[in-house]
């Protein structure tokens, strides 16, 4: 017999005892579990959809002759007519060590272009990708498909009198009008968009892309890492994150989990409390049993060890329920919690490992007082022998 | 030289404002091999006697020397690891582990030993078979009478062959004939060399040791 078999038949005796312990310590486990859970699921779904909501990296030349603005966002000074990226080099884009995390590459050359005798900003773009960008883009009409085909902001179709359907002319060239964007109230109201082929042979910039928007998911976010990199790819160009749209998205979810580890932290609380009264009570039951130990010659760390043994097996076991469960209830809530139906599940092991570690780490420490306590009993007072 | 050497052992506790002499400058000598009864009313500071021989129970004053070493001169883990090496005791209320069966009751003082669990359970079973429970190693104490947990107890007691076997009040909660049965057992291994010092209240028991001492009021008669 070792002193595990000492831990092992108490817990065996005292079933009921030690369920209600292992049942209050998984409760917490549990609940932080769920919550971890929901959070990094949540989290991540959130951040998917805030990343398909435009672009946070911007790729613009490294010329500096006109200032413009986009999307309300500065891009610093862009020359058209001077050095531009070439497109060739785009691909490099997708070469880059976190090419994972690029959602969309949208290539935009931009011009000025006369259309109905008016001065107007003919963009051109992909727009496969443009529109993977641009989710909120509403069009009343169709998608232009075929390379003639083009699609006008609302204030530009408004101020020119077009509609869907409308042919017009720019650079000598016969255009259709495919759709009208629905007022987005940004810049996008006043441009006039084109394919990225056709824009470029229009304003003569073929093989030339004035400024390119990245889409980046960003959870776990290393877009400082991505912005580096793809800087290394392309040398020639200035690479810059758009900081509020990336500080806005790491707040929204530095919220849930600052709210989550609050609620974790309250309920670990309550789990240890839980644990430390009981296993004060089951010490102070057994101070007869203690007091024999010690009599016997038993060392105050063999008490220890016999308690702290206990403390351990039953908060590895209510780690272990404690995450099982806690998936369990995430698993339920998830729908009913995220905003979209397509949210995930996380399983991660970390979070398997971190609970059951949790579980003992707290246990034990909980434990650790009783567990002095006993170690600390007169053998003769334990006996009540006076 | 005697086994157990006291002097001048005093032993004062404290209630409230007063304090109360349990023990008032007792001096004894234990030989090896003794069978040695101590007796006296309840509170004569007999148990108090007992506690301290048995090294758990620091006096106020004085000196306790068991084989030529000074029992309180040792730190509280080396009196525990003397303890576990020398002497056996027997409580007056058994104080058998429940949870714990007859055999692995008798095996406990031998958990902290160095000794493979083989030789461990070998040596509980000729402590039990020793008392007369080789057939009940594996009941629970539930499942043993007054008597026969009584002799579980004083196979705990001696399993590690100690020098010293301690025994407080054994008979204390067992009727006449466990109490005779019990008291000849503990004849037949001081017949065998073992020092026994029991603390009783019962004259009866007399018979079977080798010496009493009585105690009242905190002093040797």
């Amino acid at each position: 017999m070792k002193l595990h078999s000492i831990s092992l038949n108490n817990l065996r005796r005292r079933k009921a005892k030690m369920a209600f312990l292992t049942i209050g310590l998984m409760v917490g486990i549990a609940t932080i579990v769920t919550l971890v859970t929901l959070t990094e699921s949540m989290s991540n779904d959130i951040g998917r959809k805030m990343d398909e909501f435009g672009a946070n990296i911007l790729i613009m030349p490294r010329s500096e002759d006109l200032a413009m603005s986009y999307g309300g966002i500065s891009l610093g000074k862009v020359s058209f007519d001077q050095r531009e990226i070439h497109e060739g080099e785009l691909a490099k884009i997708r070469e880059i060590k976190n090419n994972r995390n690029i959602l969309a590459v949208s290539p935009k050359v931009l011009g000025a272009a006369t259309l109905k005798e008016k001065n107007v900003l003919l963009v051109g773009v992909n727009f496969a990708e443009e529109l993977k960008m641009k989710q909120w883009w509403r069009i009343f009409g169709n998608e232009p498909k075929g390379e003639n085909e083009i699609l006008l902001g609302s204030t530009t179709a408004d101020t020119l009198h077009l509609s869907p359907g409308d042919t017009v002319t720019i650079g000598g060239e016969s255009l259709k009008v495919a759709g009208v964007l629905e007022q987005t109230g940004s810049q996008d109201d006043s441009l006039v968009f084109a394919h990225l082929k056709k824009a470029q042979k229009l304003l003569g910039k073929e093989g030339k892309i004035s400024l390119v928007e990245v889409a980046a998911l960003c959870a776990g976010c290393p877009i400082g890492d991505m912005v580096v990199q793809i800087a290394e790819k392309l040398p020639e160009a200035k690479v810059t994150a758009i900081q509020q749209v990336v500080e806005s998205r790491l707040k929204t979810l530095d919220q849930f989990k600052r709210f989550s580890y609050g609620v974790a932290g309250v309920v670990i609380f309550i789990g240890s409390l839980i644990v430390f009264v009981t296993m004060m009570g089951s010490v102070n039951e057994r101070t007869t049993e203690i007091g024999v130990f010690r009599a016997i010659g038993f060392r105050k760390s063999h008490i220890m060890r016999i308690i702290l043994l206990e403390a351990a097996l039953v908060s590895l076991l209510a780690g272990a329920f404690g995450y099982l469960s806690g998936m369990g209830a995430a698993r339920i809530a998830l729908p009913f919690m995220a905003e979209s139906k397509s949210a995930a599940l996380v399983w991660d092991g970390l979070v398997a490992s971190g609970s059951i570690g949790l579980a003992v780490t707290v246990g034990l420490l909980a434990s650790l007082y009783p567990a002095l306590h006993a170690s600390r009993m007169d053998p003769t007072e334990a006996l009540r022998a006076l | 030289m005697a086994l157990i050497e006291i002097s001048n052992l005093t032993k004062h506790y404290s209630c409230g404002d007063e304090t109360v002499e349990a023990l008032r400058g007792v001096d004894i000598g234990i030989e090896t091999g003794e069978f040695i009864t101590i007796m006296g009313q309840s509170g004569s500071g007999k148990s108090t006697l007992l506690s301290i021989l048995g090294g758990m129970n620091h006096p106020t004053g004085g000196k306790v020397t068991v084989n030529g070493t000074d029992l309180y001169a040792l730190g509280e883990e080396q009196l525990a690891d003397y303890r576990a090496e020398n002497f056996g005791f027997v409580f007056q209320s058994f104080h058998l582990i429940p949870y714990l069966t007859a055999r692995e009751n008798v095996m406990l003082p031998l958990t902290i030993a160095s000794m493979k669990g083989e030789k461990k359970r070998e040596a509980a079973l000729q402590a039990l078979e020793r008392v007369g429970l080789g057939g009940k190693a594996d009941r629970l104490p539930n499942q043993l009478s007054g008597g026969e947990q009584e002799r579980v107890a004083i196979a705990r007691a001696i399993v590690n062959r100690p020098h010293i076997l301690f025994a407080d009040e054994p008979t204390g909660n067992l009727d006449s004939a466990n109490s005779e049965a019990v008291m000849a057992l503990f004849r037949e291994l001081n017949d065998e060399g073992q020092t026994v010092v029991m603390v009783t209240h019962n004259p009866e028991n007399c018979q079977y040791t080798d010496r009493t001492i009585h105690i009242r009021d905190g002093k040797v008669i």
